[in-house]
């Protein structure tokens, strides 16, 4: 039982590591980025390539994927994304499902169909005693990873001035334009700190999950359903929603392997039920 | 409205000139057109690529040539499991390209499609990899040089029993070749007195694997019998598996050769180390045919580019047509095509194959193989075999 739950909340915790970003993106700035992935690939295919080719440490690659997925967001942000930030948001679906396709055939031509090679580090192998249960060390690094980041996330937007102007610029783009807040470059950075997370995320599902180009259409639905049941545009939603999501989803496949697949699914249809605008539906405000 | 006529007058006549020059070419001995189907494009690029090196290597060995004529491949992309395209590009081979022998097919549900065309054109078909079982009774045109998911999977159950395995749990996908596995593994099993104490079937798309090896940790069978397709599943599964620290819990660990495909075994890394797999191919095979394959291969290809399973029937799926083309003496219609390849048996770098007359699938040996590093590679290490092992599935219907 007791492991059941950590195993969850661990997959859980990568799942709103990898999903946070697109809360930002799409909750804060109303963008339909379904992109989202392909930023996450970008930082983990950055941190492998850095990690196996230039023999760099793993946590020098983990800030590593946050820059390249970060800077690669500001120039499509820059090129693309602004745009179309008042467009339709079917318009916003067509561009951004354009770009997980480009990606995914560009990191074909690049690197190959095949899986990237990752090695955990050996302070990260293996498992570790704590209170009782043999945990993954893997797993518990995740979950610490994932309450620095949800943090830092509180405080950046709840206390500082950058986020109270990201706020406000949320709540009415034009009342916070006419205050002199300069609107786009707030969402310039803003979608660059989506990107950048997605990136790190990205980095750190190299332990768990396999980096090949398939990666942003092939969990695209979970990044979505963290995002759709916690609350777009909120960080503790995503948050909730993600420990319940990976708790449901290892919890289903331990004691209902036959259903356990679908329960996830279950609980995401009964979930917006319940809460359509999802677990935290404040919007801009944590 | 006038371009369009001009334009239709100006194809029609490029067509009329075009039939003009087949007709020409076919009289002073055509190159033999062989229409190949198989994925390109999308997460499975890497089958194409595969097919394409091993092909490029037969050719290369014969002077291009295939029984004693030039040969011309056409590619056509499939971009993954889809029979309805693959249909359509089996039907424009046909009558549009005029190809005389199909062949490819890296999925099965691309098979069956094409089979049912084959049936109407009598255009023989040889499969490169598609593994489900009653893709060669689907039709009398086709003939299969790969293998089928229970030819691989029996001669495990086989091995797992001869080491005194009595009670085995099995994982597999849900999809239906890890069905296949799951059903071949347990007759078998079960027939030579084992017992299957547990069995899941995981979604295809499944990020994460501890729930279903921490509830084998729990059930703490002997033995666990695993099939997912090559790629990222295998991978993800032992990299849980090893974490959990099964092995240290005493419970072994079998799976058929997908799991350490040679095409992902380096990215795979050292969570496969020491799992025993079987199946008919490894690099690794030590016979002097299979070395100057790998070399050459290499040559070609560079060093990074492994052969695997794919390429290998690629390649053997030509000498197939070459040795069969010899005895129709260059004759590629249907019926005599398919006679002559009925009993073929020719050395493979696998190792000895024959196609079985009576089913047209392939009998080959099936390797019980090791991951093991050697000089600092991980490779499949054959160290026991079943010899001359046919489709399993069709000789229980035989027998019935």
């Amino acid at each position: 039982m007791g492991i059941v739950i950590f195993d969850g909340v661990a997959y859980g915790m990568l799942l709103f590591l990898i999903g946070v970003g697109l809360s930002i993106t799409m909750g804060l700035m109303n963008f339909v980025n379904l992109a989202h992935g392909s930023f996450a690939m970008v930082g983990g295919y950055a941190a492998a390539v850095l990690m196996n080719r230039f023999g760099l440490g793993f946590g020098l690659s983990l800030a590593a994927a946050f820059v390249v997925a970060a800077v690669l967001g500001a120039l499509l942000e820059f090129v693309f994304y602004r745009r179309l930030y008042r467009a339709h948001p079917l318009d916003q679906v067509l561009l951004s499902i354009g770009v997980v396709f480009v990606s995914i055939a560009a990191f074909t031509y690049f690197f190959g169909p095949t899986m990237q090679p990752f090695t955990l580090p050996p302070a990260l192998d293996g498992q570790v005693s704590l209170a009782g249960l043999e945990v993954g060390r893997y797993r518990l690094f995740l979950i610490v990873c994932g309450v620095l980041v949800l943090a830092a996330l509180l405080l950046g937007l709840g206390k500082t001035r950058y986020g109270a102007m990201v706020r406000a610029a949320v709540d009415n783009q034009r009342v916070a334009g006419g205050t002199g807040i300069h609107v786009q470059r707030l969402f310039f950075l803003t979608f660059s700190l989506g990107c950048g997370l997605a990136g790190l995320g990205g980095a750190l599902s190299l332990g768990m999950l396999g980096l090949e180009p398939s990666f942003p259409l092939k969990y695209l639905v979970y990044f979505l359903m963290v995002v759709c049941v916690g609350g777009a545009g909120t960080v503790t939603g995503p948050f909730i929603a993600a420990l319940l999501v990976g708790i449901v989803d290892v919890a289903g496949k331990y004691y209902l392997p036959e259903a356990g697949a679908f329960l996830i699914y279950v609980f995401m249809i009964a979930m917006l039920l319940v809460r359509p605008n999802g677990i935290v539906a404040k919007k801009g405000l944590a | 409205m006038t371009t369009m006529t001009k334009r239709t007058i100006l194809s029609t006549l490029l067509l009329a000139g075009f039939g003009l020059l087949g007709a020409t070419a076919q009289a002073a001995g055509e190159p033999l057109r062989i229409g190949l189907i198989a994925t390109y494009s999308g997460p499975y690029a890497d089958y194409g690529r595969q097919f394409d090196a091993g092909i490029a290597l037969y050719l290369k060995e014969h002077g291009g040539k295939v029984g004693g004529r030039t040969v011309e491949i056409i590619k056509k992309d499939t971009a993954g499991p889809a029979p309805d395209a693959a249909k359509r590009i089996a039907q424009e081979l046909i009558v549009r390209d005029k190809v005389s022998v199909l062949t490819g097919l890296d999925f099965s549900p691309n098979a069956y499609a094409v089979g049912a065309i084959a049936t109407q054109a009598k255009i023989p078909t040889i499969v490169m990899n598609a593994a489900s079982s009653a893709i060669t009774t689907s039709s009398p045109y086709v003939a299969r040089l790969s293998f089928t998911v229970q030819q691989v999977t029996d001669p495990m159950a086989r091995y797992m029993l001869k080491e005194g395995i009595k009670d085995a749990y099995t994982v597999v996908a849900d999809y239906a070749s890890g069905v296949d596995a799951e059903t071949a593994f347990k007759k078998t099993f079960t027939a030579g007195g084992g017992k299957v104490s547990g069995e899941v079937r995981t979604p295809m798309n499944n990020p994460d694997f501890s729930a279903y090896v921490q509830r084998i940790k729990d059930a703490k069978p002997q033995a666990v019998f695993f099939f997912f397709p090559s790629g990222v599943m295998p991978p993800a599964f032992l990299k849980v598996w090893k974490e959990r620290g099964m092995e240290q819990a005493g419970i072994k660990l079998y799976a058929t050769g997908e799991a350490t495909d040679d095409s992902y075994l380096d990215a795979t890394g050292d969570v496969a180390l020491g799992l025993v797999t079987s199946h008919h191919y490894s690099f690794a095979h030590p016979s002097p045919k299979n070395q100057k394959f790998v070399k050459d291969f290499a040559a070609d290809n560079g060093a990074k580019l492994r052969p695997s399973y794919f390429a290998v029937t690629a390649y053997d799926a030509m000498a197939a047509i070459d040795l069969a083309l010899a005895r129709t003496k260059g004759d590629t219609a249907g019926d005599k095509f398919m006679d002559a390849l009925k009993g073929l048996s020719f050395e493979s770098p696998r190792g000895p194959v024959e196609i079985d007359p009576a089913t047209r699938d392939i009998v080959q040996t099936v390797y019980i193989r090791k991951t093991e590093r050697v000089n600092g590679q991980l490779v499949n290490v054959e160290f026991d075999k079943f010899e001359r092992v046919k489709d399993p599935a069709k000789e229980g219907a035989a027998a019935k």
